[in-house]
């Protein structure tokens, strides 16, 4: 049980559904920018996404090979560890479905790496049946390098981190392995509806 | 990026505020108390918690400004006009009050004398707080051996914080003023640009080991223009904060 903090009234957003806001969220219109380096910046033509690990042979798509695969445009909430959430965000990207279609693999786990070097680390049934997206438009515009363009991970239904900024591709494995944050003490599933911020919560 | 040990799971526990400190005009220092701290490394950051009388939480993330040596926890907290947790610890807080708190957090925006030098420390306006727990740190475990400068945009003088403390911790400060100098002023008087990163930073082939810190645009120019510059990135490390990101 808390104590009340003396004086605190807080300032609560009465226009925001209280049933989207996880515990402990707060609702902000603004996009903040949290990256553990520098923001990368690369020619296009250099850009691939690959899947590899456990499957029979990696599977690349260049940049051009993936604009021209089937996009989905979706709109979702998404949920930064550090406690801000934005309502209605619309991204076009393609769906993780798309590219895992006929890629026949046993693994259970899929570690997203990212140009600099970032990781993160899911379950492969969380980026399936249409709960993940390669992202490369946000709000109809092209994805800013700031916030993970040319393309990103979009995982919305848990904490942001696990949305790979800048990725590159999917290491489908059989065994999970901590990412990038999750090594530093975060969540290692990261559900915010639970508030998965750190270890053992 | 390397890797660190996992830590144990994070509780919720109880710091009583020791004493405020006004740093400057928008700026405050929390000095707390909290029994069971569990030490941290400096650069790490912890979670404040404040609770209404109705039950309504609000949490918000702060980066430490003591060094782990240090006898309180000290956090330094800027006061964001439209904020909902910053007016209340800057304006409302007294001594005696109790805050909750989570921590410490984070392992990547760490600096120890393991991880070598020399040390460029590039902060704009409250990105200085981390630092403050780095250089504290170095000079409290004798690591002074290594050679750190600090690059620190600020709007004004009277908008340095720390400024009294930073020199006295053998730091080799570079100030620059943005918008208002006093007369005599010979320091920078501009934002930080590429002219002033290749002044002030060792050059690439000495192999500075970076940390970045401030809000979102000014962590974007600076990092990427060392980058420009030749730097590795592999050895920048930025923490990023907005109008909203609440540190």
């Amino acid at each position: 049980m808390s104590p009340i903090s003396r004086g605190f009234h807080g300032r609560r957003r009465d226009e925001a559904d209280p049933a989207r806001v996880p515990p402990g969220q707060y609702v902000t219109d603004d996009f903040p920018v949290l990256s553990a380096g520098p923001t990368p910046h690369h020619p296009i033509d250099w850009w691939s996404f690959t899947i590899q690990g456990a499957v029979d042979e990696p599977v690349s798509w260049t940049w051009d090979e993936l604009r021209a695969l089937p996009s989905e445009t979706v709109t979702v909430d998404i949920h930064c560890v550090t406690k801000w959430s934005k309502l209605d965000t619309t991204w076009t990207g393609v769906s993780l479905d798309t590219l895992l279609d006929g890629i026949d693999t046993t693994a259970e786990y899929v570690t997203a790496f990212s140009d600099g070097g970032y990781t993160t680390n899911l379950p492969l049934d969380d980026v399936r049946d249409g709960k993940a997206w390669v992202a490369y438009e946000y709000e109809g515009e092209p994805l800013e390098p700031e916030h993970g363009g040319p393309a990103r991970l979009l995982v919305p239904h848990l904490y942001f981190w696990k949305s790979a900024k800048w990725v590159r591709g999917l290491e489908l494995r059989q065994d999970d392995e901590p990412g990038f944050w999750e090594t530093y003490g975060y969540h290692n599933y990261g559900d915010p509806w639970k508030e998965q911020r750190y270890q053992g919560d | 990026m390397e890797r660190a040990a996992l830590p144990r799971r994070l509780t919720w526990q109880l710091a009583k505020v020791v004493e405020l400190r006004d740093e400057t005009p928008r700026v405050r220092s929390i000095v707390l108390e909290s029994p069971h701290w569990p030490g941290h490394r400096p650069g790490q950051h912890v979670d404040v918690r404040l609770t209404a009388e109705d039950g309504y939480q609000a949490q918000r993330s702060y980066s430490l400004a003591s060094a782990p040596e240090d006898d309180h926890q000290l956090l330094t907290v800027e006061r964001l006009e439209d904020g909902e947790v910053s007016p209340y610890l800057t304006d409302e807080l007294r001594p005696g009050d109790e805050l909750e708190l989570r921590g410490p957090i984070g392992g990547y925006f760490v600096w120890e004398e393991s991880m070598g030098g020399p040390l460029l420390l590039v902060a704009g306006g409250s990105g200085v707080v981390p630092f403050r727990a780095m250089l504290r740190h170095r000079v409290a475990a004798a690591w002074d051996y290594v050679p750190v400068r600090l690059l620190y945009s600020s709007r004004s003088l009277d908008d340095v914080i720390y400024r009294e403390e930073l020199e006295q911790l053998d730091v080799e400060v570079v100030l620059t003023l943005t918008r208002r100098r006093p007369a005599a002023w010979m320091g920078y008087r501009r934002r930080v640009d590429e002219t002033m990163l290749r002044d002030v930073a060792w050059p690439p082939e000495e192999e500075p080991l970076v940390y970045v810190c401030g809000p979102t645009p000014f962590v974007e120019l600076a990092a990427g223009t060392l980058v420009t510059l030749g730097h590795d990135p592999a050895r920048i490390k930025t923490e990023r904060f907005g109008p909203t990101g609440g540190r």
